[in-house]
């Protein structure tokens, strides 16, 4: 390098925008037009011997690969299959650390979501721990999980692990 | 199917920041020094086989159609796989099957990240309408299955520290790794900041530049080099979906699944035994007891044991050193660390490990995972062709 080379370039900035148009598919698509009346769907594809019930349905059974093609209702209510304490912020996200965000399974479901969970002590979540969705005001509902605020702790007994993905629409109400 | 042997292998220094070299001039550093390992130039390459995490990391998009020139592809197959974390993995399983095929004598294959030039921590956390925009990074994503994992075996609360310290003091003995701590004690991690409960800021991967290539030969061309030639014998990939109903995120399918396969192409059936060290992807802690017994080193519920007993570690004299190189805790440019996993692997069985070699190691394993925990790669090397 000469003298006058001058200083070593490291870094220039050029950033990438990147804006993605989603297209929800036949199966996203009923689950976000559901969610934006303010209700969770899930589907399940009934030929199948497993009948498990997929939310959000993303469209196929994922034991078969087939098309889930019938939608099952699902509760407000759900059970913690496990979370974790987040202690860093999410850029563009305007929640404060420490949170919680836990896999949660709602009633009538076999699989989990992530989403956040509230109006709680962040050192007594646990796994089997009954929750229930705090939804947005109406007004503010669109095609987005979002919709719901969190979820919430009930005062219900906790699921037992081997019930945890399991538990009817007709909820838990502790061992029979 | 061809034997195939690794003849040539070319690292590069794993840093915060190499920013004394383009993306270019960082996979020709890691080819050049595979070539110069295995004694040939760029004209003794029929084909390359190029890997790399998904490409937000550094957002440039297909980078490979830049690097063609500077990996000597002019006039010859060049090709890219893509799996995640895995990558540098299956990137090696690729071009191994390129020879083992009998379609190229001689393949150079190359994996790399530049995480410096972009954010890669939140890179692929982007938000998608049908879920809550949550995903707080790798680290958010696993943290959860750890929890599941200490529930379910009841391991105690320090293995995770104790596998954060172990492969730090293996690291140590490595002049290549990104992160060097000779003096971490468990202390140290536990003091370290929590980021996604239950895993701290030292239980996590660092985020690295660095490159990572072999050279992969036939049977014919396998002693032309000034190396003792490693034999690749097994090789095998599995995949699964991130979710299904009843997936065992912990203990997942395909990563025993794929583990069967290898150990049964290599004729290991007690992989604790008949290995002498393997060099494991666990970017977190925790992953060390999970893979313990993903990989069949131990039953369900006691890897921990293994961990707490020093049966990995090195410095305890373990029978079974994990990750002697300081492993993903210790860099991890994310598409070459599954790579490395491969190639320090195929370094122990050649003897040339340096100080952090298994003394008299000829069997090891190189394995690597990806995505959702979802995507498998894994290999295992020996002195012995068959
Ligand atoms: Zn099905």
């Amino acid at each position: 390098m000469s003298e006058d080379a001058g200083e070593h370039i490291t870094a220039i900035e050029t950033p990438v925008y990147l804006k993605y148009n989603f297209t929800a598919g036949q199966a996203t698509t009923r689950f976000l037009q559901q969610v934006r009346q303010g209700k969770l769907v899930g589907q399940r594809r009934p030929e199948c011997d497993c009948g498990n019930v997929y939310v959000p349905a993303r469209g196929s059974c994922a034991a078969c690969g087939l098309p889930t093609t019938e939608e099952v209702e699902l509760g407000d209510k759900a059970t913690v299959q496990s979370f974790t304490i987040v202690w860093i912020p999410i850029p563009n996200n305007p929640i404060q650390p420490p949170y919680i965000v836990a896999n949660l399974v709602p009633d009538g479901a076999n699989i989990s979501f992530i989403h956040l969970m509230s109006e709680c002590d962040n050192d007594s979540v646990h796994i089997g721990q009954r929750v229930e969705a705090v939804w947005k005001p109406e007004e503010e509902w669109d095609y987005a999980m979002d919709n719901i605020r969190y979820f919430r702790p009930l005062d219900e007994p906790d699921v037992p692990i081997e019930m945890i993905g399991k538990v009817p629409l007709a909820g838990w109400e502790g061992e029979a | 199917m061809q034997y195939a042997a690794v003849t040539g292998i070319g690292q590069t220094q794993y840093k915060a920041r190499r920013g004394d070299v383009s993306i270019a001039g960082l996979v020709h550093e890691a080819a050049r020094n595979a070539l110069d390992d295995a004694g040939l130039d760029w004209n003794d390459i029929e084909a390359v086989i190029i890997g790399k995490a998904p490409d937000m990391f550094e957002g440039v998009i297909m980078p490979e159609i830049y690097l063609a020139d500077a990996l000597g592809c002019d006039g010859k197959p060049m090709l890219r796989v893509h799996t995640a974390g895995s990558v540098g993995g299956s990137t090696a399983l690729v071009a191994a099957s390129h020879v083992q095929s009998g379609a190229f004598r001689r393949v150079l294959t190359v994996t790399f990240e530049k995480q410096s030039e972009s954010n890669a921590m939140w890179a692929l956390s982007n938000p998608q309408p049908f879920s809550p925009h949550l995903n707080a990074g790798a680290g958010g994503y696993f943290a959860p299955i750890m929890r599941e994992y200490i529930r379910r075996s009841g391991a105690p609360r320090d293995t995770g520290i104790k596998v954060a310290v172990k492969d730090r003091l293996h690291g140590a003995r490595n002049p290549l790794n990104h992160l060097q701590m000779p003096d971490i004690s468990m202390q140290e991690v536990e003091d370290s900041p929590m980021l996604w409960d239950p895993i701290r800021f030292l239980e996590s991967c660092p985020s690295s530049d660095g490159a990572c290539a072999m050279v992969i030969a036939d049977e014919g061309l396998a002693n032309d080099g000034p190396r003792p030639p490693v034999w690749i014998r097994g090789g095998a990939m599995r995949s699964e979906p991130t979710m299904y109903a009843g997936r065992d995120e912990v203990n997942p399918q395909a990563g025993r699944d794929c583990v069967a396969d290898v150990y049964a192409q290599a004729g290991i059936d007690n992989p604790r035994k008949q290995l002498d060290c393997a060099e494991v992807y666990v970017p977190f802690s925790w992953y060390e007891p999970m893979w313990l017994e993903n990989l069949g080193f131990a039953e369900e519920g006691e890897g921990w044991r293994l961990t707490m007993e020093g049966a990995t570690s090195l410095d305890e004299g373990g029978d079974i050193p994990w990750n002697c190189s300081g492993g993903v805790l210790c860099s991890n440019p994310i598409g070459a660390s599954g790579m490395i996993r491969f190639a320090e692997a195929a370094r122990q069985v050649r003897g040339d490990a340096g100080e952090h070699q298994v003394d008299g190691a000829r069997t090891a394993l190189g394995h690597a995972y990806g995505g959702g925990a979802q995507f498998y790669a894994m290999w295992v090397v020996s002195t012995d062709k068959s």
